[in-house]
Order: C-alpha cells, then structure tokens, then sequence
C-alpha cells in the first residue's frame, strides 16, 4: 500500500502541519511494509524540498510550475491524482488545515477514496483500516473505518508525533500538464497576518473572554501571550461584539483547538467553548468567578482579577525566560 | 440567481453527547435537534441576502429520514422558498454529496453553498465532494461572498496564517463560515408560511459508502484542578515547567 503526502508549502517554506503529515505518512508506510513518497506543488527551493527528508520520507516529487503558486483546489487535485496514478499510491495523507480540507474532499470524489478528515492517530491496521478522529466537535472520538480500495487520511494539527532524523530526501520533478484555462478560481489578493501564530498549529494559546470587558483590555493577552511565544484567541461573544476579529474565535462553531497549553482568562467555559478545546494537553483557567464552569475542565486554576493577575504572570513567564537563556 | 443551500440535523450545541448500543449509536434521546450552525448561519442567511439584493431564489436540500423535517422547515422558516430532502440514511460525506449532486444536476443552479462542516460529525468534505463529482470550481471556508448576479462571484476565504480574495466563475460550490453574515431569527409571518412551503421527498440513487463509523469513545475525565493563589503566579510557572513541561 504505497503512501503518497501532500507537504503543503506556503511561499516556499513548510510549517509544522506538513512535517507533521509527512512524519505520519512515513510511519504509516512503515506500519504497512510500504514506501512513502511526498508531493510538493509551486516555487520551492530545493534545499528545503530535500530536508523533508528529516521527517523519513526518502523521495519527494515536486512540480515547480509557477501557476501553481496560486492555489486553485480543483487543480491541485487533479496534479495530486497524476500523482497517486504514476505512483501507484493507495494511501494519500494531507495535513488537516485550511488548504489540505479543501483537496481533500475533491481527491475523494475523484477517487471514491473514503477520506478520514482530522486523523488523530495512526491507523489501526489489524482488521481493515480503522482511524480514530474527532467528533461533535472534540466532544467524543469515532473510529472510522475507510471501506474503499484506495483511502486518504488528513492529520490533524498537533495531534500526531513528529520523528526526526538527519537524513535527506532525493527531489524528482514531476510534471503534468496544467493550463492557465485548468484555473476557475483566480486569486486576486492575498493578505497575510505577520507576525501571528496561526491557531490550529500553536502550541501555546492565549484566550480572553467577556471578562475582560473591552477590546481595549486586549493588551494583557496580548503581553502574555508574547512572553510565550503563543497565539491568540478568543471565546465567541468577543468575536461576535467585534472586539475581535472573527478567525480568533475559537469553540465549537469557531474553529477547534489542540494546543500543548491553553490558558483562558476571563472566560466562564460554556460547553460550546469547552467542546472547542478540550482536545488542549493542560488547560490554565484564570477567572474571578470561583464557580465558572472552566474550572471543572481544566488543570490549573486561578481565582482572581484578570488585571491584576494576568500581568503577574507575564512578569513571571518573561523572568523564567530570562533565566533559561 | 438560484441557488442551492444544503443543511444538515445536528445536536443542538449543548447538548450533551452519550452513545448507545454498545458505543456504536449516537443517543438521540432528550437531544434537541438544530439546523447545523454554519450551514444556517452563514451558508442559508447569506443566500437569502444575494436572493433579497439581486432577486432570485433559495432551495434547501438535505440528505435523511422523515425525522430532519422539522429541521427543514426551521430552515424554511427563515425565507427559503422550498426544500428537497433525499429519504436515505446520510452515515457516509460521500455518499450524501453523490445524493446532492444528482438533485444538483437536475435543478441547474447558479450557487452550491455549504456550510464548512458539521459540529456532529466534523467531516467538512461534502461541499467538495459535490464539486468533484459535478466538476465545479469550489473554494472551501469562505469569510465573505459578493456577486452582482452577472455570472461572476467575489469570494475571500481563510488560509493558513491570512485571507485570500478571489473571483470564481459560476456555477460554483462555496462552503462558508464565521464572518459570512449574521445569525437571523426567523420572523412570525415566514414561520406561518413554512408549513405551507414545498418539501419535495425524493428516492435515493445508487452511489457507494466509502466510510463507516465502527464505534465511539469519549474523553478521559480530567484527574482534577490543582487551585494556584493569585499571589503565588511564579508557583503556576514552575507546574507548567516541571509538571506539565509545556513551557
């Protein structure tokens, strides 16, 4: 069962949700006595193609045409099943982020390959092809069997483990024929948000809630939340009063969270928001209300004033910091 | 313009999740059932504002039992002017896209909008697996959506770390989240007229499951909070270095 993983770059770099996606398909290869191959698609510099290889994947296929430096799904799919045909690829594993939940689906439709979107663990292999994902929205898991011959697994952010080694992995191009006319989406502007962590890769997030009573009390998060190196979010009564903007929100008709440490000041934990992050490993609440519900979910409490505490703790944080350097 | 909502019956948001038969059953006893949020919230209320700007109609589809019909016609109480439910049990995305893409093909729409997944199953694949199967340009987590109704739609979607503008030739198959528009309370007139607005029940066709769920766990309770004096933060500092080794 030949694997083939989709290592989504982003202007010629790789994040954290390719390595993890490339790492998981090498060990799934692994499992199945296979091999493992990567696809990179658009302007990329070879040096950075070949230290995929880090993650144990021996041979990355890159198609360098420039068009595909704007992102069309729909063409992406269509390389990425040239792709699974010339390697006769029966596993395809995408990173579950905001590109690979686009191609996906379009790669299963081409295929009728069952896909398992939001994998959190390596599949189960005794008796068919078992993974276990996350449902109603990280309040309980489901193992999903992949019925189909050919199968896609997408792994989601920060749930799987990355192994390392210093090997290299050999670039071959790979070549398709692609068109301008093949583009029915046009990308007619891109604007970045520099300097943020995007939340679903962070490992560390900073979240505020209704408790800090104004968009102009954002600073303590935001102070905190650098000390850390972290993200920052918030609950949804803050996105929906636009105090922030709405790609912060995180909970269960936000976006779901599975960072190594949450810490959620001034936010009471209604199950909606719980639902959206209780995948987090520890979970700090700071809150005033000794009875706000977050508490029972978490691992670490504090009851106090957020404005008081908060910057405490920045202070805290920024004096260990110093200290380990 | 015409365009094609499709909605899906989920638990209401807190609502609390168990399972039966052996963990193999979603237990939808004492649940409340709602119109999936973002399919209402931002793929529904958007469309009846492109039908309210530009003229035209909104269609609702929706792939399950004689149990989604209340479901259907919330959604029909907030201006939709009619609904197609496929009666077929919706366990597989494919399998459900196959459903609403037969439906699509013959209703000859301008717009396929879905909303960007559901929270029961989180599968966020239907909306692209329609435009696979129909071959239809789609563009998945859309924070806004203009047209004129000239053939031509302006959508700007999330990517990792930023936004994207970009313009798509219609018909297309756009999935929406926050940002889209604004949540609606359907009004008394429009819930009167819902009972009265077509709900067409049609036949499956043949197409194949490509998944299936064989079971369902919940999460280990958390062992319990360890409570930190607001005075003591250097002592939180060293639990998350030494105990959790998070920082």
């Amino acid at each position: 069962m030949p694997v083939l993983i989709f290592a989504d770059q982003h202007e010629g770099t790789f994040r954290k949700a390719a390595f993890e996606a490339v790492s998981y398909g090498n060990s799934l290869a692994r499992q199945l006595g296979s091999t493992a191959t990567a696809i990179v698609l658009g302007t990329c510099e070879e040096q950075n193609i070949r230290a995929l290889g880090n993650f144990g994947v021996p041979k990355v296929l890159h198609h360098t045409n420039s068009l595909l430096d704007h992102f069309d799904p729909a063409v992406y799919a269509k390389v990425i099943c040239q792709a699974v045909e010339q390697e006769s690829a029966e596993v395809i594993v995408f990173s579950h982020n905001f590109n690979g939940k686009a191609i996906a689906p379009l790669v299963s439709a081409r295929l009728k390959a069952g896909w398992v979107a939001g994998a959190l663990a390596l599949p189960d292999t005794s008796s068919g092809f078992v993974v276990k994902k996350g449902v109603f929205s990280g309040k309980a898991f489901a193992q999903v069997k992949v019925l189909s011959e050919k199968k896609i697994v997408s792994v989601n952010p920060n749930s799987v483990p990355v192994e390392k080694t210093d090997q290299q992995a050999e670039v071959i191009p790979f070549d398709s024929q692609i068109q301008e006319s093949d583009f029915k989406v046009k990308v007619t502007a891109t604007e970045t948000l520099s300097g943020t962590v995007p939340l679903p890769e962070a490992e560390i997030i900073v979240s505020g809630g209704r408790g800090l009573k104004g968009p102009e009390n954002w600073g303590i998060v935001e102070d905190l939340a650098k000390a850390l190196g972290a993200g920052t979010a918030c609950s949804r009564p803050v996105a929906d009063s636009g105090w922030r903007p709405h790609h912060e929100h995180v909970g269960q008709t936000g976006i779901t969270v599975r960072p190594n440490l949450y810490i959620a000041i001034g936010i009471s934990g209604a199950i909606q928001h719980l639902a959206g992050v209780n995948g987090s490993k520890y979970m700090v609440v700071i809150n005033k209300d000794p009875e706000a519900p977050f508490f029972k979910a978490a691992d670490y409490g504090i009851v106090g004033d957020a404005f008081e505490v908060v910057p405490r703790l920045t202070k805290a944080i920024e004096a260990f910091k110093e200290k380990q350097h | 313009m015409k365009i094609l909502v499709c909605i899906s019956k989920t638990p209401d948001t807190t609502a609390k999740i168990t399972f039966t038969d052996n963990n193999t059953k979603f237990d939808e006893q004492g649940v409340q059932f709602i119109v999936n949020p973002s399919d209402e919230w931002y793929a529904l209320v958007r469309a009846l504002e492109l039908k309210e700007a530009l003229g035209g109609t909104v269609h609702l589809i929706t792939v399950g039992g004689p149990d989604n019909d209340p479901v259907i016609r919330k959604a029909l109480a907030l201006g939709a002017d009619d609904a197609i439910r496929v009666d077929t049990d919706a366990s597989d995305g494919y399998y459900v896209a196959a459903q609403i893409a037969h439906c699509a093909r013959e209703g000859g729409y301008d717009l396929l909008l879905t909303g960007k997944e559901t929270i029961d199953y989180n599968g966020s694949g239907v909306g692209g697996m329609i435009a696979g199967i129909l071959e239809l340009p789609y563009i998945s987590l859309a924070t806004k959506l203009e047209t004129e109704g000239n053939g031509e739609a302006t959508v700007r979607r999330e990517i990792e770390g930023g936004e994207e503008v970009c313009s798509v030739k219609l018909p297309a198959v756009i999935s929406c989240m926050k940002g889209m528009a604004e949540q609606r309370i359907a009004n008394v007139r429009n819930i009167m007229m819902a009972g009265r607005k077509p709900l067409k029940v049609v036949e499956p066709v043949d197409a194949d499951k490509l998944t299936e769920i064989i079971s369902f766990t919940l999460p280990e309770p958390k062992s319990g909070i360890k409570m930190i004096a607001p005075d003591n933060v250097e002592e939180l500092v060293r639990l998350l270095h030494e105990e959790a080794k998070v920082i």
